[in-house]
């Protein structure tokens, strides 16, 4: 399962087991999650997600659009091979078999769509409480500093996981729609049924939301810096642009494996037969060191700080 | 000034607390002492530290030296434990304007470990209607007026029974009648044996509901006790209405007045500190000299007579 998903079952284990012992008058553990509950209320209620999931909705659909008009006389897509040059990823068989389009359209949103509406969401958490002055408020209530920085990040990385479905989902309905679906033919050759390809294909997405829990919590720490939403916002999409090109520099290879986004399109391993499982572990063990480094930064930077906001 | 009273019935208690930011004293030394049960105001000029002072009582900030202690706990280490027992407004309302009142309530007491959620919505609806804004409570935040909003601040700090309430300017943006219904709500809290630290720069508020003050200046605590003590340091003077005040400024400076004023009608002048003469026989002594009196009276020392006298810099922002 994901660590989005992970990270919000310890609380759910928590309720589980408290429930039944009464515990009066001491804070319980269970009234705990309401602090994640409105959290996730107060992401997912505001216009700007919206439209944050409305554009990562629309770029299946332009893809697909692009694809269905190029491919409308019989033609093929670009020129590039299977592991394709440039362009994106599999975008060779979307016109043959629409659920590749969910795995093109993962492949072109990881790189930017999705981390830059991660580094929104997650520049703006912490920050943006305290431009709005509702920092304050939150900390005298009292939320406990601590706790609002785990409900916090635990919000960021469901809505890793909520951006991821929304690509996933409406990628599965442009590319049912606009195209023949059936079964797979996978990297590797091999042909499998389109049932097995669904779970493939959810399976990535998971894989994705994944591979996003590392700009989150480089964008919750960048949050803890600053009293202005929209300075960390700016911070953490400029830093994920920069690290995108220093990937991008041959010459600077030394420093590429260490660089969250690296191994990002290691999720392709898993459309061969056999998967490949090496770069995919990669990929989460960097996940897990940025989460642990810049959590723990963040952490301490919040804990310690003067909220003068 | 007054007996300091024992540990158990303060409930703030400062001693020594200082913050220093980037080189200059915000606080600087600051001895404080709330006791219970009283409608505390704290006065001062714009930039005198009370922000800072009422932020490092919350465990906002960390002092640089001294030490605070709020419901007998030191802070900011007891935030957890003395917090939810404390109902703050703190430089204002914030809210989120994407939210209605309601959920912004909701939202603020679903971060309180220890507010039980199965009776959140009723606690909600309860503090909305003890503000007056149950029929507004559906409403998005950002299109609330600035009193709309200070009034939802304070049903935030009132979702639980509470035995401090800290009002950092309560009444700011209120119209007449609603400053009207906050004083007449902090007497009802205190009533009810809820501390209330308030900070107003409004003295005639302060005068009208607090039994203590303090007052601060340039981050100095000048003076506190109750304001009863407060004012009677600055003596009322007399004034006398009447159309011939020369002849009245002759017959009151013969019984000992001094400092007389004599202006268009009005004559106004200090009585002796030691053994004053009775009013009724002074006003007596006028109307025997031919002096025609239209009123006569002490005009009464206000807290803004005492607070001049202290900062002497009225509201000037401090430098």
């Amino acid at each position: 399962m994901s660590r989005a998903e992970t990270a919000a079952q310890p609380p759910d284990a928590a309720e589980a087991e408290q429930a039944p012992a009464p515990a009066p008058r001491a804070p319980r553990l269970v009234w705990s999650l309401g602090l994640f509950r409105s959290e996730l209320v107060t992401v997912f209620r505001r216009w700007r997600t919206l439209a944050l999931f409305a554009v990562l909705a629309g770029v299946p659909l332009l893809v697909g659009i692009a694809v269905r008009i190029e491919t409308r006389d019989g033609g093929s897509v670009g020129g590039g091979g299977p592991n394709g040059g440039d362009g994106p990823a599999f975008i060779e068989q979307v016109s043959n078999n629409g659920l590749f389009l969910t795995f093109a359209s993962l492949a072109a949103t990881l790189p930017f769509f999705l981390p830059m509406a991660i580094g929104v969401v997650a520049g703006d958490s912490v920050a943006g409480e305290a431009a709005g002055g509702t920092l304050r408020y939150l900390l005298v209530a009292p939320a406990g500093r601590t706790r609002l920085l785990l409900a916090k990040y635990a919000s960021v990385l469901a809505f890793c996981l909520a951006a991821t479905l929304v690509v996933t989902v409406s990628a599965l309905i442009v590319g049912f729609a606009l195209f023949p679906v059936g079964d797979v033919t996978l990297l590797s050759g091999t042909t499998i049924s389109l049932s097995d390809g669904m779970l493939r294909c959810l399976l990535i997405a998971v894989l994705v939301a994944a591979s996003l829990i590392g700009i989150g919590a480089l964008g919750l720490f960048i949050s803890t810096l600053t009293d202005s939403g929209i300075g960390a916002m700016a911070a953490t999409v400029g830093l994920l642009i920069t690290v995108q090109i220093i990937d991008n520099i041959p010459q600077l290879h030394a420093l590429q494996p260490y660089l969250f986004p690296h191994y990002w399109l290691s999720f392709a391993d898993i459309l061969r037969d056999p998967v490949t499982w090496t770069g995919i572990g990669k990929n989460l063990g960097l996940q897990a060191l940025y989460a642990a480094v810049f959590g723990s930064a963040a952490w301490a930077r919040f804990t310690s700080r003067d909220v003068t906001a | 000034m007054q007996q300091p009273p024992a540990a158990a019935d303060v409930v703030i208690e400062t001693r020594g607390l200082a913050k220093r930011y980037r080189g200059t004293l915000a606080v600087d030394g600051l001895d404080l002492r709330v006791p219970r049960g009283s409608v505390f105001g704290f006065l001062g000029p714009n930039g005198s530290g009370k922000t800072t002072t009422i932020r490092m009582l919350m465990g906002l900030i960390a002092p640089t030296a001294g030490s605070a202690r709020v419901l007998g706990r030191p802070m900011p280490d007891a935030v957890r434990t003395v917090l939810p027992k404390v109902g703050a407004l703190i430089e204002g309302p914030a809210l989120y304007g994407f939210l209605s009142g309601r959920d912004n309530l909701l939202r603020y007491d679903a971060a309180d470990p220890t507010a039980d959620p199965r009776t959140r919505r009723a606690r909600v609806g309860a503090a909305l209607d003890r503000v007056g804004l149950t029929a507004a409570g559906g409403k998005k935040a950002k299109a609330y007026s600035l009193g709309m909003k200070q009034r939802l601040g304070l049903a935030a700090a009132l979702l639980q029974p509470r035995e401090l309430l800290v009002l950092d300017e309560p009444t700011n943006g209120l119209d007449p009648q609603g400053m009207r219904e906050i004083r007449s709500l902090v007497r009802e809290l205190a009533a009810e044996g809820t501390t209330v630290f308030l900070s107003s720069h409004l003295l005639d508020e302060i005068e009208q509901v607090c039994t203590h003050a303090a007052v601060m200046a340039r981050g100095r605590l000048l003076t506190q006790g109750p304001v009863a003590d407060l004012s009677a340091g600055t003596r009322g003077r007399l004034a006398v209405t009447t159309p011939d005040p020369a002849d009245a400024a002759r017959v009151l400076a013969g019984h000992g007045v001094t400092g007389l004023h004599t202006e268009a009608g009005r004559v106004t002048g200090d009585l002796p500190a030691t053994d004053p003469p009775d009013l009724a026989d002074l006003n007596a002594a006028l109307v025997t000299a031919g002096v025609r009196v239209r009123a006569f009276g002490q005009e009464r020392a206000s807290l803004e007579d005492a607070f001049v006298a202290l900062t002497g810099e009225g509201f000037d922002v401090a430098g």
